[in-house]
């Protein structure tokens, strides 16, 4: 990117979800987006709704704020996008789960069993030379279990990528939404979406 | 027709007559047929028969850039279909409105690897602005008059249907679906258009830069510039938005723009752009780009704010609205000396003075008035055609600009001609484009259009790649030579029962356009020009615009390659 913001803000992690109409190819639209634009997702991850023909992505962008904006702003073009939720913005909620296999000896067992209750990581699987656990929790908790066990020898591990919700308790603080002006008229409402207000950051209230 | 004949193929016609369109270019074959063989039912429909795809969907965005209208193409799957990809690329980097309709197979053979299948919807996904693959009849009329206003509103594009043979076999039930209504384009936020009348208040040196967004706002936009008195400049793409007679117009600017319209870039102290991208054909090196300017953005498109440049002022909104809107409230900037500085730019613009293409060029758009369309395919000749031409209005310059397609302005020109049969479609190729869309002097034939005229500006070269290997290669001339095997043009032209002109010096170019152009008929004009010449000024890749070469320099002694 030339973006010219780039010189003024490090590169970081933001986190986004998109609601997107439930067709064939959607996500091979959006993926391939980021992918031609040069933009690298860190995670993603897609799940139905409770609007029947709506899913919702969450992906981890890495990149200055003037990458994620201009991320946000392409993938607000595309028919299939109904919105964008921009969580750095927002109060939210965030949760990935991650499956992490680790090897074990009968001297570190217990120990292992130990600090997974610390995490009050679940066992799921139980191996003589392995244990694997499931911990959910937002990046920090996981990466955290994650070095613990490294000492121990991790086999493998497997994340969902991050999913989150913006928090209930600020449904009066408007909501950082980008939406375009064409793209609200244009499309058929899906049921039970409004889209809100949309405001646009970087160069806030001229929009 | 009842209501028990009514196929999907026959669905997709009465919807395409529902929205007013009357005229589509394409190709058949076996994926399409049905709809083929419904066209027979639809007279009111014009079918243009282009000789490869590739003719066909430029045609439809010469008709679409012509009128600013949706143009509209057909082809079968497969072979057809990939033929468009081009086509499809081109009109999305030009934001051309285009609705491109393909066959595919049936749908229990789809994805089975069948005869003549192509991935089309997955191929075109990066290059089309929405595409769909139509899998039930009675969504059909729907998905045509859904995409047909996706093409054609917000910032336009194409959009492409994909229609499984079965499915234009199935008998349809529903209703025809009427057109949407076109949405009304946003209002740039009052805040927005405030701040940008306190900036222009204040400019000393201001400069307005309109791009292809605006060609619909060319009024307005010529009374904002007149009421502020600012220097306009226009981009490859926005030529025509202002009138190139009025003295406020600088030219083009990038990368063989003008002299005063890159350095009155470059010394601007607020720049208001309307209705570009800011392509990095037009700003050269980016940190270099209007370095000490405050930058107003008008833009429909959100993506494109901030997208290259940094935008001091975002207005977001209709170019139309937004120069009414910044045209309120304008008082008269007098800024004597800024005028007198870009008066002294402009006196360096020089005439083509020797024999060789500018000269040529400069002889033919001498010729045109301000209706006839001007299209030209890529190369030198586009950009002298650029420099040279005085366009007074929009949409008559035609070429492709963000795509740079050769083989775009022959076909191109031809719909432009058939959308405008009362007007003159000049289209100006080299040796080289011309020859990737030849074939449509047969379209040309078969329809009998009479006000397409062609000029080839034969230099023997691919120039532009011959120029850049000039320049940055040392001379070293790598497969761009076709001299030895280029046809006879006015053979060629005749095979296909076109007249055709020939021209090798100034003296005898007057004559030859006249009786070229004086020809009831299309007909075309070979131009020979001598080999070795360079479109100047130019930006070389990578520079700023201040770091043009006004120019050509004197020529270094060829370098022999190294392994010769």
């Amino acid at each position: 990117m030339t973006a010219p913001t780039s010189q003024d803000h490090p590169q970081r992690d933001h986190l986004v979800s998109a609601l997107v109409r439930d067709e064939p190819r959607v996500l091979t639209r959006i993926t391939s987006l980021f992918g031609r634009r040069g933009y690298n997702i860190r995670s993603l991850s897609v799940g139905s709704t409770e609007h029947p023909g709506v899913s919702r992505m969450t992906f981890v962008v890495t990149g200055d704020r003037g990458v994620v904006e201009q991320a946000m702003r392409q993938l607000e073009k595309l028919h299939d996008v109904i919105k964008i939720i921009d969580h750095s913005l927002e109060k939210y909620v965030d949760r990935e789960l991650v499956l992490v296999k680790v090897a074990i000896t009968p001297e570190s067992r217990v120990e292992v069993r130990q600090i997974a209750e610390d995490f009050r990581a679940r066992i799921v699987d139980v191996g003589r030379h392995a244990l694997t656990f499931e911990v959910t929790g937002d990046e920090g908790k996981i990466t955290a279990f994650i070095e613990q066990m490294r000492s121990f020898g991790i086999l493998e591990t497997m994340r969902t990528g991050r999913i989150a919700l913006t928090r209930g308790s600020n449904a009066d603080i408007p909501s950082h939404v980008y939406h375009g002006g064409e793209t609200e008229t244009l499309r058929p409402a899906v049921e039970g979406i409004e889209p809100r207000e949309e405001r646009a950051r970087g160069v806030p209230n001229l929009f | 027709m009842t209501q028990q004949d009514m196929t999907g193929a026959k669905a997709l016609w009465a919807t395409l007559v529902r929205h007013g369109i009357s005229t589509v270019f394409g190709y058949p074959g076996g994926a399409i047929m049905p709809v083929y063989d419904a066209l027979t039912f639809y007279p009111e429909v014009r079918h243009v028969l282009a000789r490869h795809e590739q003719g066909a969907i430029h045609a439809a965005e010469g008709w679409a850039k012509a009128t600013g209208e949706i143009g509209v193409c057909l082809a079968t799957s497969g072979p057809g279909a990939t033929n468009l990809v081009t086509g499809l690329a081109d009109a999305m980097m030009d934001s051309v409105p285009l609705l491109a309709i393909t066959g595919n197979v049936a749908r229990h053979l789809m994805g089975t690897d069948a005869f003549q299948e192509a991935d089309i919807t997955g191929i075109t996904l990066p290059i089309t602005k929405h595409n769909y693959v139509v899998r039930d009849v009675e969504e059909l009329p729907q998905v045509i008059a859904e995409a047909i206003r996706i093409a054609r509103s917000g910032r336009p594009g194409p959009v492409l249907v994909d229609i499984p043979k079965d499915i234009q076999l199935a008998p349809y039930h529903g209703e025809i679906t009427a057109p949407h209504a076109r949405p009304e384009a946003p209002a740039p936020a009052p805040e927005a258009t405030e701040r940008a009348r306190e900036l222009l208040r204040g400019a000393k040196k201001p400069v307005i830069l309109v791009g292809g967004g605006s060609l619909d706002a060319a009024a307005e936009i010529t009374a904002l510039a007149r009421a502020w008195d600012i220097p306009v400049i226009t981009t490859l793409m926005g030529l025509g938005a202002f009138p190139a007679s009025d003295p406020l117009w600088l030219g083009m600017p990038g990368m063989h723009g003008s002299v005063a319209a890159n350095r009155a870039i470059s010394e601007a102290d607020v720049l208001l752009g309307i209705g570009l991208r800011f392509d990095d054909r037009v700003t050269g090196r980016v940190s270099g780009f209007a370095p000490n300017a405050a930058i107003i953005h008008v833009e429909l498109d959100a993506a494109e704010i901030g997208k290259i440049v940094r935008t001091h002022v975002p207005v977001r909104g209709d170019a139309r609205v937004a120069a009414r809107l910044l045209t309120e409230g304008a008082q008269k900037l007098d800024l004597p000396e800024w005028k007198a500085q870009i008066g002294e730019w402009k006196s360096r613009t020089r005439q083509p003075d020797h024999w060789g293409a500018a000269h040529a060029v400069q002889a033919v758009v001498g010729r045109l008035g301000p209706d006839d369309i001007l299209s030209s395919d890529v190369g030198q000749h586009q950009m002298l055609a650029a420099q040279l031409a005085r366009f007074e209005r929009p949409r008559r310059w035609i070429n492709s600009g963000g795509l740079g397609t050769m083989g775009f302005g022959f076909p191109a020109a031809i719909g432009a001609g058939m959308a405008e049969p009362g007007v003159r479609s000049v289209v100006i190729a080299g040796d080289g484009g011309f020859q990737m869309t030849a074939q449509e002097l047969a379209t040309l034939k078969m329809y009998d259009i009479r006000n397409v005229k062609i000029c080839i500006i034969n230099n023997s070269y691919l120039g532009m790649v011959r120029q850049w290997q000039e320049m940055f290669h040392e001379r070293r001339y790598s497969e761009v030579w076709l001299g030895d095997s280029n046809p006879d043009f006015l053979k060629l032209a005749d095979a296909y029962d076109v007249p055709g002109y020939r021209a090798s010096s100034a003296e005898e170019l007057p004559a030859a356009i006249d009786a070229w152009l004086a020809d009831p008929r299309s007909s075309l004009l070979e131009v020979v020009v001598p080999h070795e010449h360079a479109v100047f000024p130019m930006v070389p890749a990578g520079a700023a615009l201040n770091e043009m070469i006004e120019a050509e320099p004197p020529r270094a002694p060829r370098k022999e390659a190294k392994d010769a």
